[in-house]
């Protein structure tokens, strides 16, 4: 049952991605509830999921590659739906929804979601360190979006081409503001991540504090860099784009390792 | 009862023409010495038209004769450029007009203000009815619906109006940014002006002659700034407006890059809208930096435009849907059912077919 949940939410998000592409396609691309709505029964459907995964589990879901890409797309989208509204929601889902649905549509499609041979026990502060850590990756990656969305009308700005997407963009300014802000979010988030891991009574493995570590490092970097004007606002939104991908990447590494060892 | 609208407009008559009939006449006039029981007119720079109802059919000459402006002349001479819709064309040509479909540059909003003007006028006058009532309210709502539904009215289609339009898009809101005029030329100052009218409030002046820049600096409520001291004000300003009549350019990138290394997380946009241009082209390659040429500015109005033209499909469909659901409507509501044989002639389909 829970599989077509995740079925359903995806055919919602990708439903947003059709559109938007037809949209784009046919150079009449114009707001409208449609993406919201499609986004917010995609999260609803996430949501169910991961509440039956949860229940069946008896703990919070995020024992496997699988179910960690899922709580990462459902961190994507709720935070999409906590900010969206702010900066013109409907473009902001257009942007959004691809991203959902290569990481939902990954994970089903994947042969990841292996359950383990013997129940996980809870553990409060190792499923507070796992969660909390992955909704700062949904704040990095709608940084991400952000910055992607920062490029295409930094581009079309300069090359003095618009084209009707541009019209329904949030200006430039505002549009770096919501990147900084995101990313401070993120890195807040992701520092309590991290510190919660060493209350989780667990040893460390040294890879996953080292990959944790660069990826800090590396948003601490681009905030530095924001911070003292050493970066122009299209490097740091080319460096949202660049630091995600990395995060991701290494997050995948870090809980395919885990998943790994933890098999008999 | 008979729905017509009769009329001249930019697609059918030239100005020389357009203004004998334009001014000659009022809504209450019309419905006075043309005997209808209904009138409206809508009088704009491209348009006159007459949208009237009555109980008998009125011919288009007459009411030509009731907006000529001067009598003696025959309304024979003008009666080719008269169009005439009735009944349901006349819905859908009301319909068009107020979405600005029918307009010189498609999609622009002042049609929606004047045939706004134009009820009101007529309504104050007691020339309006129900009929009409209900046929521009419903109007009004087909063209707001157009304007939000569709991008029929995106992006700006004047020089002036692109260049604010850009910077509008760039730095949101201007309460906070800071504006300098560079050369006091009527371009530049009526785009001064705009940036004004969307809240500016830091507006420097400079001009080779300082007396021109104080005047236009007093004009705008700015402030004037020696020609020798406009250059460091590029570490600061957000938006340069640039007219000159300088053979040579004034900034290039040797110059501006210098300067905008302290503000490297703040775009600059700038508008060169003279002719020697003032601004180096290479200037657009410095990161945050937004150079747009007369040339350019001109390419994004063309592509508004274009954008524009794209979406008339999308606003025809929104207007057919009212058009028929207005008839409908109208149908029901003045010849309810069941009707009688007095009052089958006026049932939905005689405002559909109608002799009118």
């Amino acid at each position: 049952v829970d599989r077509y949940l995740l079925i359903f939410s995806t055919a919602c998000f990708l439903a947003a991605v059709v559109r938007t592409s037809v949209a784009l396609r046919a150079g009449i691309f114009r707001l409208g509830k449609f993406n919201f709505l499609a986004i917010g029964l995609g999260f609803i459907f996430q949501t169910a999921f991961l509440s039956v995964r949860g229940h069946e589990l008896g703990r919070c879901p995020l024992t496997n590659l699988f179910e960690v890409f899922i709580f990462l797309a459902w961190s994507v989208a709720a935070i999409y739906m906590l900010i969206g509204p702010a900066y013109r929601l409907s473009l902001m889902g257009a942007f959004t929804a691809p991203l959902v649905v290569l990481l939902q549509g990954f994970a089903l499609l994947a042969p990841i979601d292996i359950r383990h041979p013997v129940k996980v026990p809870s553990n409060p502060w190792l499923e507070f360190h796992a969660s909390i850590s992955l909704v700062a990756y949904g704040a990095f990656a709608l940084a991400c979006i952000a910055g992607v969305m920062y490029l295409v009308q930094e581009r079309q700005l300069k090359t003095h081409h618009l084209h009707s997407i541009f019209y329904h963009l949030p200006p430039l300014t505002d549009l770096f503001a919501a990147i900084t802000r995101l990313l401070w979010w993120g890195f807040a988030l992701y520092t309590l991540g991290i510190v919660s891991g060493f209350f989780t009574g667990h040893p460390l493995p040294r890879v996953q504090v080292g990959a944790a570590l660069g990826v800090w490092l590396l948003y601490a970097a681009i905030l530095q860099g924001r911070h003292l004007r050493w970066l122009a606002p299209t490097r740091v939104a080319a460096l949202c784009i660049i630091g995600f991908s990395v995060a991701l990447t290494l997050l995948w590494g870090i809980t395919f390792t885990a998943q790994m060892h933890s098999l008999p | 009862m008979n729905l017509f609208c009769i009329g001249l407009s930019h697609h059918t008559a030239n100005v020389a023409t357009r203004e004998q009939f334009a001014g000659g006449a009022t809504a209450e006039s019309i419905v006075r010495e043309a005997g209808c029981t209904e009138a409206l007119l809508l009088s704009t720079c491209n348009r006159v038209e007459v949208y009237a109802v009555s109980q008998s059919r009125i011919s288009t000459d007459e009411i030509a004769r009731c907006l000529m402006r001067k009598s003696d002349t025959d309304p024979h001479d003008y009666a080719p450029p008269f169009y005439r819709y009735e009944a349901e064309k006349c819905v859908q040509h009301l319909f068009r007009v107020a979405s600005a479909l029918d307009s010189m540059v498609v999609g622009e909003s002042e049609i929606l203000g004047q045939a706004k003007k134009a009820y009101e006028s007529a309504r104050t006058s007691g020339a309006v009815g129900p009929y009409l009532h209900r046929l521009f309210q419903r109007a009004f709502r087909v063209a707001k619906q157009v304007r939000t539904h569709t991008d029929i009215a995106r992006g700006a289609v004047s020089i002036g109006s692109v260049a604010v339009d850009l910077a509008q898009r760039i730095f949101g809101k201007f309460s906070d940014r800071k504006v300098l005029v560079l050369g006091a030329g009527e371009t530049s100052e009526r785009t001064a002006r705009a940036l004004i009218s969307r809240g500016v409030s830091d507006l420097r002046v400079s001009n080779r002659s300082m007396d021109r820049a104080a005047e236009l600096a007093q004009a705008v409520g700015g402030r004037a700034i020696s020609f020798d001291e406009w250059a460091p004000q590029c570490r600061e300003i957000d938006i340069l407006i640039t007219s000159t009549a300088s053979e040579t350019p004034l900034l290039t990138p040797e110059k501006l890059a210098p300067m905008l290394r302290e503000r490297l997380d703040r775009p600059l946009f700038i508008i060169d809208i003279a002719v020697p241009r003032d601004v180096d082209p290479g200037v657009n390659e410095i990161e945050g930096v937004y150079l747009y040429d007369i040339d350019s500015l001109q390419s994004v109005a063309e592509q508004s435009l274009a954008l524009r033209r794209q979406q008339v499909a999308a606003a025809e469909v929104i207007v057919a849907e009212h058009v028929t659901e207005f008839v409908d409507s109208i149908s029901r509501a003045f010849h309810p059912a069941p009707q009688t044989a007095e009052h089958a002639s006026l049932g939905k389909n005689s405002l559909r077919t109608s002799e009118l």
